[in-house]
């Protein structure tokens, strides 16, 4: 643990040394212990493809994984996140080179204000990791504990099927 | 930021967590999952000038069994709880309450010991150890001290975990041969805190109840035994107008915990009709 004057408190506040792989990219930062995940992405980081919707648990719009499994961004302190193996939805893939489920969110209308879809997006990457074939069932299950006010979930569950397949090399077989 | 400022400890060791939790007494809490402690400190619901981040001490994180029980180490995450074999094939009712339990980004984090502790009335947890009379580990300094399912559960949120003091195991009974379990509930959505629960553990000799125990969640301060449902198996055959009479005897809970999601009325329908249904789940007629 450090102490670092903060300027604009004015006060020594204590922070934390945290060493975290993100997207890949190795970052050493001192953190103050209540820096919350979401904040320490967004703010620390500048990535702000990670959304912070409700910010206490509800939404889903937050979730990156760590270590491998989502978590709710909103509910981690990056202090406790030492050694930590972050992905996020940049990590996905780029504008002229979608991920499979970037690519079937979009063909298949998965999104509409796009707030929810970063974090739709990770959990689906979760699934799919997990489970390469889900059945429609699975997608609804998995996506349970995240929220969508503008799509209604159909098209959401559709194009997570269709990933799957795209991902199997069955979409075209 | 949204919570207020405290100062981190992170032990490694069960007596380090002791010596911090000695340490700073009432002005510390301890951070397990996350999952409910942290949005209420999101909210400043929860100041605590002291955070002990558990998740690097050894030894609390397990699923055994011992003898004729089910050691579940607090630190187990519900995704582990919910995946094991062991739980399935020893404890089948935290096998189907796992079933409600939260969402999977939420089971990733969030642990057995964690939410237990939180002592949340319409979590699913607390209605399986009071139905189970699961025994609770609580330790400190001075030791170990185990407590009862009934007893652990104080009040809304409130449980016999006291200062200096964390919850360190669960000891579920393994079942038995003749036993038949039932876990119903209703949410808004899968995976939501339940707007009502009915848990329910029968001792069978052949189609007759020797013991019942059945227990209801979500609609009270605390969850509880349904005494008079109980009272109406026991010693009887267990058919379908016996489940019908007893889940009628559930309109002796007063439901208090009343909301948005539902009023003392609603509830007590859903109580009745979510215990008919455990009781058949459990005679295998669900």
């Amino acid at each position: 643990m450090n102490k670092i004057a903060n300027a604009t408190e004015g006060t020594a506040i204590e922070t934390i040394q945290i060493n975290v792989e993100v997207n890949g990219v190795a970052y050493t930062r001192y953190v103050e212990p209540r820096l919350l995940l979401s904040d320490f992405l967004r703010q620390e980081l500048g990535l702000t493809g990670t959304h912070v919707g409700c910010e206490h648990g509800v939404c889903g719009s937050c979730n990156v994984m760590v270590d491998g499994a989502t978590a709710r961004s909103c509910l981690v302190f990056a202090s406790q996140l030492d050694n930590a193996k972050i992905e996020t939805v940049e990590s996905l893939g780029r504008v002229n080179a979608l991920h499979p489920l970037q690519k079937a969110f979009w063909e298949k209308h998965g999104l509409q204000c796009g707030f929810c879809t970063p974090g739709m997006l990770m959990t689906a990457k979760e699934l799919l990791d997990r489970n390469p074939k889900p059945t429609r069932e699975d997608i609804r299950e998995a996506i349970s504990g995240n929220l969508c006010r503008c799509t209604g979930y159909q098209t959401i569950i559709e194009a997570i099927y269709s990933a799957a397949q795209e991902m199997q090399g069955v979409a075209n077989g | 930021m949204k919570p207020a400022p405290f100062r981190l400890e992170r032990p490694d060791t069960v007596q380090a967590l002791c010596r911090a939790l000695a340490k700073h007494g009432d002005s510390a809490r301890i951070l397990a999952g996350g999952q409910s402690l942290v949005p209420m400190m999101n909210f400043r619901l929860v100041t605590p000038e002291v955070l002990i981040d558990i998740n690097r001490v050894d030894g609390l994180d397990y699923i055994r069994l011992d003898g004729d029980v089910l050691a579940i180490g607090a630190m187990t995450r519900h995704v582990a709880v919910k995946e094991s074999a062991l739980v399935k094939a020893n404890v089948p009712l935290i096998a189907k309450a796992y079933e409600h339990i939260a969402h999977v980004t939420v089971r990733n984090r969030g642990t057995i010991g964690g939410n237990l502790s939180h002592g949340d009335p319409s979590s699913e947890l607390p209605a399986v150890a009071i139905c189970l009379d699961a025994k609770f580990v609580v330790s400190s300094a001075e030791g170990n001290r185990t407590v009862r399912g009934a007893d652990f559960f104080n009040g809304m949120f409130e449980t016999d975990v006291h200062s200096g003091e964390f919850l360190s195991e669960i000891r579920f009974p393994v079942a038995a041969r003749n036993q038949r379990f039932g876990f119903e509930e209703f949410s808004p959505r899968r995976g939501d805190f339940a707007i009502a629960i009915a848990a329910v553990a029968l001792e069978m000799n052949g189609d007759t109840c020797v013991s019942a125990s059945i227990v209801h969640g979500g609609v009270r301060e605390m969850p509880g035994h349904m005494t008079d449902a109980e009272a109406a198996l026991r010693g009887k055959v267990v058919s379908s107008e016996q489940i019908t009479l007893a889940a009628k005897a559930t309109v002796s809970i007063e439901p208090t915990l009343q909301n948005y999601h539902g009023d003392a009325a609603y509830k007590s329908d859903l109580l009745r009709a979510l215990t008919a249904r455990a009781l058949s789940q459990a005679i295998g007629e669900g």
